[in-house]
């Protein structure tokens, strides 16, 4: 197992992940990622998807990894990265279940997902994390290492490799059909909206 | 006549895109503070002291607050007795852009076409809005307006019969549509009245009033108070985790329209509200 739950109550998460760990996560848990995440966004997702048609290989193996969909801002020198919080997540819907079908195990974004992206995390044992929009500056903390695997000529969409420890995030949907944000508009809504 | 040379226009917008994007304005720092007191939602205050932290973070290593760094959006109140001399406004406004970006490390987000989409590597064009007016002073205000919840903005054509409460209702769904995508706490900018472009035009402008801030006008500003608080009743809360803190602000600016019309455009903005302005 490689979800162990810390003292402060919250879930310490190792990649790569197995089905045992997706199916630990519930919606609402809040986590500290340690390992690797793959950046990618609109245009890297373009390029995959030929290549997912023709059953060709990725310029990473999806199995049991996390993509974080973000491009970060140009790191200052010394620095790792510069800014890098989530980019909204429903633009990549069209993309997704096709990855979590190669074994892609999470994602990393911010914003409501489409039902196909849910019924996709509970056929194939997937999660769906938050992290902070907006948060860049405190986020590029917790990455300690970054190089660049594929489509460098995108710029700031190209596919990145990240060498994290304890990335804050919180599960939005899990593969038990659990939905944070759904979950919050019914426990804080009131009259009068 | 005055004269301002482009070099100074150059620096000067340099100079806000840069500064937007490392340091938030004290309107937004209030808001933040606001917000702490009244949320009920342990989620959301969570998220609304790591933005707080954010943002002092942004400021003290001059790491840009959020990755996005904008599409710069750019207000120009040109006196008409200022005369600008050394080559074009235009161009001077994207001079100073390409140079802040660059310089400032900011993110380069803009393609050269929305259809063959390559990136122009300095985030230039801005857009740029002039207006004329009396007087020999140059004001430029520049907005870092994030895609995430501009991509949430919407329009809507009303009919007159439908009225304020048809407003009123088109807005609080804007809203709720933008929800966890536009990264809320959201500030609202609501054009109403005009053409279909004029309305587009007020809702980005709107946005620039300090934040907490009343409506000059009395209705306005009753009206932009009934409908924060009843965004703030949608339970959609910071970053969509639930909680009473939907949106900071709702400003909106009006203008005469067609008997046959009633526009309303809602540009949408995120808690990285980056905005800066000068004087010349």
């Amino acid at each position: 197992m490689s979800v162990t739950t810390a003292a402060d109550g919250i879930k310490e998460i190792g990649t790569p992940l197995s089905d045992g760990d997706v199916e630990s996560l519930r919606a609402g848990d809040r986590v500290r990622i340690t390992g690797v995440l793959y950046t990618a966004r609109d245009a890297a997702h373009g390029r995959l998807l030929p290549l997912i048609e023709k059953g060709e290989k990725l310029p990473f193996d999806p199995r049991g990894q996390i993509i974080y969909y973000t491009g970060p801002s140009p790191a200052r020198p010394g620095d790792v990265v510069g800014s890098i919080g989530p980019t909204t997540a429903s633009r990549m819907d069209t993309f997704t279940p096709s990855l979590l079908g190669l074994g892609l195990k999470g994602t990393i974004g911010k914003g409501y997902r489409s039902q196909p992206v849910k019924d996709a995390l509970r056929a194939y044992k997937g999660v769906y994390f938050g992290a902070i929009g907006g948060a860049g500056a405190v986020l590029s903390q917790f990455i300690k290492k970054l190089s660049i695997v594929a489509y460098e000529d995108l710029g700031t969409e190209a596919i990145r490799r990240l060498e994290v420890e304890g990335f804050p995030a919180i599960v939005v949907n899990d593969c038990h059909g659990g939905d944070l944000y759904q979950d919050g508009v019914k426990a804080y809504a009131r009259e009068g909206a | 006549m005055r004269d301002v040379h482009v070099s100074a226009i150059t620096d000067a917008v340099k100079k806000l895109c840069i500064e937007a994007n490392l340091d938030l304005e004290p309107d937004m720092l209030r808001a933040f503070d606001g917000a702490l007191r009244r949320e009920r939602s342990p989620a959301g205050k969570q998220v609304l002291q790591i933005l707080k932290q954010n943002a002092e973070m942004a400021r003290t290593r001059r790491i840009p607050y959020c990755q996005d760094t904008g599409f710069v959006v750019c207000f120009v109140e040109l006196g008409q007795d200022v005369h600008v001399t050394g080559g074009g406004l235009d161009d001077a406004i994207n001079d100073g852009v390409r140079q802040g970006y660059t310089e400032g490390y900011l993110r380069a987000s803009i393609v050269r076409s929305p259809f063959d989409r390559v990136n122009t590597g300095d985030n230039t064009p801005a857009v740029i809005h002039v207006d004329v007016g009396p007087g020999a002073t140059l004001r430029i205000m520049v907005m870092a307006k994030g895609g995430g919840c501009e991509n949430r903005s919407k329009y809507k054509m009303l009919t007159p019969a439908e009225g304020v409460a048809g407003v009123k209702e088109w807005i609080i769904e804007c809203v709720k549509t933008a929800g966890p995508d536009a990264c809320p706490p959201l500030i609202l900018g609501v054009g109403v009245g005009g053409t279909f472009e004029k309305s587009a035009i007020l809702s980005k402008k709107a946005l620039f009033r300090e934040l907490g801030s009343p409506n000059p006008d009395p209705q306005l500003d009753a009206l932009e108070k009934e409908l924060l608080d009843r965004a703030n009743r949608l339970g959609i809360g910071p970053q969509g985790y639930g909680g009473d803190t939907t949106a900071f602000g709702i400003h909106i600016l009006t203008y005469p329209c067609h008997i046959t019309s009633l526009p309303v455009a809602v540009t949408i903005e995120c808690h990285a509200h980056r905005h800066k302005e000068v004087t010349l």
